[in-house]
């Protein structure tokens, strides 16, 4: 991978940094540089809390290859609180307390197996229970 | 633009395992469509298939398949998009005999899956950076949309069961069907077992097998090739925001709204002239989200067509009616002519023990990836 895109695609996921349009002020994430809200150009960086609530989720056992070793893991669609929906794996979960709408908060993790060819990023973000 | 009719069609059985190899199984769905049409006369084909660069290492499939069917020297050319790469063949058939470009197209969609283990292949329709790099997957996501429907809408768990229940019903009847044959009981349903909780085994359609081809002529040299035509009345895709995280309410299918409100402006016609609908059930919860898209009823209420028997052959409208992406099977790229088969079936009153009584107009909609690229056609007598 070049590395002007390896560089941006690791803040994106290590720090959840995505973007915000200087025009309508939506938060976009993952970063695209126009904003699908108002269509206009939309560079500003802008890091997301990372916190927020779990939208829909669900446990996969038969994971595609990269993830083998992960299986059987829980990927859900994480609502941030500002706004944009992410897909990510819960983490330190306790299954039992895990439903829709539960609070959640960002870590770093690893994600994958080191031998994945197109270089993909081994370490991103998870989510896990807030603790209350 | 001329208008375009489909003059023949051509399929062969789903299985689990076919014992033709890919190029083989595509020769044969056009071999039967084309057994009472000279083989000369064919302009182009145009063939959609989803996975045989990662199943088979086979790119270049449409000229492939030309050459194994003896179509010397037409144009042949791929189409893709994804899950709806058959339904896309058509389309592109279509559009090569309404320009005129063609006077004789043949669509032929092909899959084979028994060749590999499809469901990374299948999972590269969603956002490799996004959805795939965080371990999501075709299944997941369908998982998810169900969780959150059952959720928001509160809904009892068994929602669904009359999807599976009603496709199982029909390709019973369908020799051309992967569940021919074997019934499919309420109680089956409800006992099959979770695959990505609160998706069953059951909620998902199989992988599996399959080609099925159709030939289109311009309407009004329909009549020569056959006395048994349809016409198509109106084809039209439409997408949406690419990921389903990216959608302002992930439980309404934009794609599948916009693609039928185009078709059925295109055809001049609207939702009370259906007499069926070929939805893409490659999951119960697609089918249900479908039928509120397309505006069979409210959101949150699309079960309720299932669950009160009106999506039944007899019903006030009869969706899978060959048994569907769930019980015909979901030979992913052949999906979509399966379904423009079994509706010109359907209105050339050849469905048998599933006809409709007296259909004029029926839709088919085919989905790739999570609900983003949806493509409508309306066929007519
Ligand atoms: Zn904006």
């Amino acid at each position: 991978m070049d590395i002007p895109r390896h560089w941006r695609l690791k803040k994106q996921r290590y720090a959840l940094v995505g973007e915000v349009c200087d025009h309508c002020d939506s938060k976009v994430f993952p970063p695209r540089d126009i904003c699908p809200d108002c269509g206009e150009e939309a560079k500003t960086l802008y890091s997301f809390s990372g916190k927020g609530e779990v939208y829909s989720y669900t446990k996969v056992f038969e994971a595609p290859a990269g993830f083998d070793e992960n299986a059987p893991y829980t990927v859900a669609m994480v609502k941030l609180e500002e706004g944009p929906l992410v897909t990510a794996q819960l983490t330190d979960l306790d299954e039992s307390n895990l439903e829709i709408g539960m609070p959640v908060e960002m870590v770093t993790r690893k994600l994958r197996s080191a031998t994945d060819e197109r270089g993909m990023l081994v370490y991103g973000y998870k989510f896990r229970p807030v603790m209350a | 633009m001329r208008e375009v009719s489909i003059v023949s069609i051509g399929q062969i059985p789903v299985e689990k395992k076919s014992s033709l190899n890919l190029r083989s199984m595509g020769a044969s769905a056009i071999a039967n469509a084309l057994a009472n049409i000279d083989p000369e006369q064919v302009d182009a084909v145009f063939a959609g298939n989803m996975l045989s660069d990662e199943l088979q290492g086979q790119k270049h499939l449409s000229a492939l398949i030309a050459d194994t069917a003896g179509l010397r020297g037409i144009e042949a050319l791929d189409v893709n998009a994804a899950m709806a790469s058959g339904a896309a063949s058509l389309r592109m058939a279509y559009l090569a005999v309404a320009s005129g470009e063609a006077d004789l197209a043949v669509a032929v969609g092909v899959e084979k899956m028994s060749d590999g283990v499809p469901t990374a292949a299948l999972a590269k329709a969603l956002d490799a950076e996004n959805d795939v790099a965080d371990g999501a997957t075709m299944i997941s996501k369908n998982a998810d949309l169900l969780r959150q429907y059952l959720k928001h809408f509160d809904v009892p768990e068994d929602a669904m069961e009359n999807f599976a229940v009603n496709a199982h019903r029909n390709a019973k009847n369908n020799p051309n069907a992967l569940f021919f044959g074997k019934s499919v009981t309420p109680r089956m349903v409800r006992k099959s077992r979770i695959v990505h909780h609160p998706l069953k085994l059951m909620d998902c359609s199989p992988i599996s097998d399959g080609a099925a081809a159709v030939v289109l002529a311009p309407t009004q040299d329909a009549r020569a090739f056959s006395d048994k035509t349809i016409r198509i009345l109106a084809s039209s895709v439409a997408t949406d925001r690419f990921s389903l995280n990216q959608r302002k309410n992930p439980l309404w299918l934009e794609g599948a709204y916009l693609s039928s409100q185009k078709a059925f402006r295109q055809a001049n016609v609207n939702l009370n002239d259906l007499s069926l609908f070929e939805v893409h059930d490659a999951f119960s919860i697609m089918a249900c989200l479908q039928l509120e898209a397309v505006g069979f009823s409210k959101p949150g209420e699309g079960w309720q067509l299932a669950k009160e028997n009106k999506i039944r052959l007899n019903g006030k409208i009869p969706i899978s009616t060959f048994g569907g992406l769930k019980a015909r099977g979901h030979p992913i790229g052949a999906s979509g002519l399966y379904q423009a088969a079994e509706i010109y079936l359907q209105l050339t009153q050849q469905a048998d023990k599933n006809q409709i009584k007296r259909p004029k107009v029926a839709m088919m909609q085919s989905i790739g990836g999570a609900a983003t690229t949806v493509i409508s056609h309306i066929f007519g007598n």
